[in-house]
């Protein structure tokens, strides 16, 4: 139920942002009802993982995006580098697993998403408790299994339940 | 004055999301395999999309225009890597070969055929 | 300035689409579609600024999203068609 209304008014805003509508009654009443609807079909959708959310997560997403947004400027750059100069940045692709240590399917989601999101690093299979990871680097992978990315995520999603 | 002012902060964004954009088109075209070529696409998918995003929100000021910008670069942040992961998935799934797995000697990455 | 960014990401829309038509793999091709419809959606929000139009910003938001689905349901008949054969899967490695 908390769900269900938290997803409400999630979509209720979203309607409001992109509609632009704060003055005709008719349309505001047709978007609580889209709204309404989308929440309805939402939480007959997604009965699984709805209690991995809470109120903490959501207070320490911000400072892990934070520190996202800045590792994946580095592995632009990088990136970028391994295009242009291939003579002194050479690339030697690799493939293996890594330890995953998050509790829930979201924060594994998230963790797989963040590897993907930096460029060098794509998560191909997910499994119970590692990640199949292709790099573009030796250093990339070995960064990533240095784990630092993978403290982060645990850390937000709050611990092994 | 406040127009000219987010000209000068929004061209080196505009500027350095092109170049990243195009970094990332020649990387999609010169590097050897589908994987590489993946990380490549990686770079204009999300920095380069972002930097041109921002731009574009410094330009609207505090608007709509901003959320509706701001919404975009959400969305492509989510589904981006979430397509990328797709992609790599039915790559293995149709049989492109992996590149050496991490036990094996490092230095042979860049022998997998290209056309 | 909108002008210049608008054909800086022509050029990137062309890049992509050289990688399109010389393939080798289906994925290739899919990634640099893929990527061609990501640019898209920049450019679709840079021409709203060129005409003074924010509308178009709505538009963008659409075919972000439409964009993505497709893509997502191209893979998904590839890989069905991948796993009909008898290739390798990841668990095998």
């Amino acid at each position: 139920m908390l769900y269900f209304l938290l997803l409400f008014s999630a979509l209720g805003a979203f309607w409001l942002l992109l509609s632009g509508h704060w003055h005709n009654q008719l349309l505001l009443a047709l978007g609580a009802a889209s709204a309404l609807l989308a929440a309805w079909v939402g939480v007959r959708m997604e009965r699984r993982d709805t209690g991995a959310y809470s109120l903490g997560m959501l207070l320490r997403l911000p400072r892990y995006l934070a520190w996202l947004v800045a590792a994946i400027v580095r592995a632009n750059i990088d990136v970028v580098n391994r295009i242009w100069y291939p003579d002194t940045h050479p690339i030697h692709p690799v493939a293996g697993r890594l330890p995953s240590s998050q509790g829930t399917d979201l924060g594994k989601t998230i963790y797989a998403n963040s590897i993907t999101l930096t460029p060098g690093t794509v998560a191909i299979e997910i499994g119970d408790d590692d990640v199949f990871v292709h790099a573009l680097t030796r250093e990339g992978f070995d960064e990533l299994a240095a784990g630092e990315m993978d403290r982060r995520v645990t850390w937000a999603e709050g611990g092994r339940r | 004055m406040t127009a000219l002012l987010a000209d000068l902060l929004s061209l080196p964004l505009f500027i350095g999301g092109v170049f990243l954009g195009i970094s990332g088109a020649v990387g999609v075209i010169r590097l050897p395999d589908f994987y590489t070529r993946l990380h490549a696409a990686g770079v204009t998918d999300t920095l380069s999309a972002g930097m041109i995003l921002t731009a574009m929100m410094i330009q609207a000021g505090f608007t709509l225009v901003t959320v509706k910008l701001l919404l975009i670069l959400i969305f492509l942040w989510y589904t981006s890597p979430v397509a990328s992961h797709a992609l790599a998935r039915a790559a293995v799934h149709t049989g492109v070969p992996l590149p050496p797995q991490t036990d094996d000697e490092r230095g042979q990455g860049d022998a997998s055929s290209s056309n | 300035m909108f002008a210049a960014a608008a054909i800086g990401i022509l050029v990137v829309m062309g890049l992509a689409l050289v990688r399109a038509f010389l393939g080798p793999t289906v994925c290739d091709r899919i990634l640099a579609v893929n990527m061609l419809g990501t640019k898209t959606v920049l450019l679709i929000a840079v021409l709203g600024f060129l005409g003074g139009r924010p509308d178009f910003l709505d538009i963008a938001i659409a075919y972000a999203l439409i964009n993505f689905i497709g893509v997502i349901a191209v893979l998904k008949f590839v890989e069905r068609i991948g796993d009909s054969r008898s290739s390798p899967r990841p668990e095998d490695f």
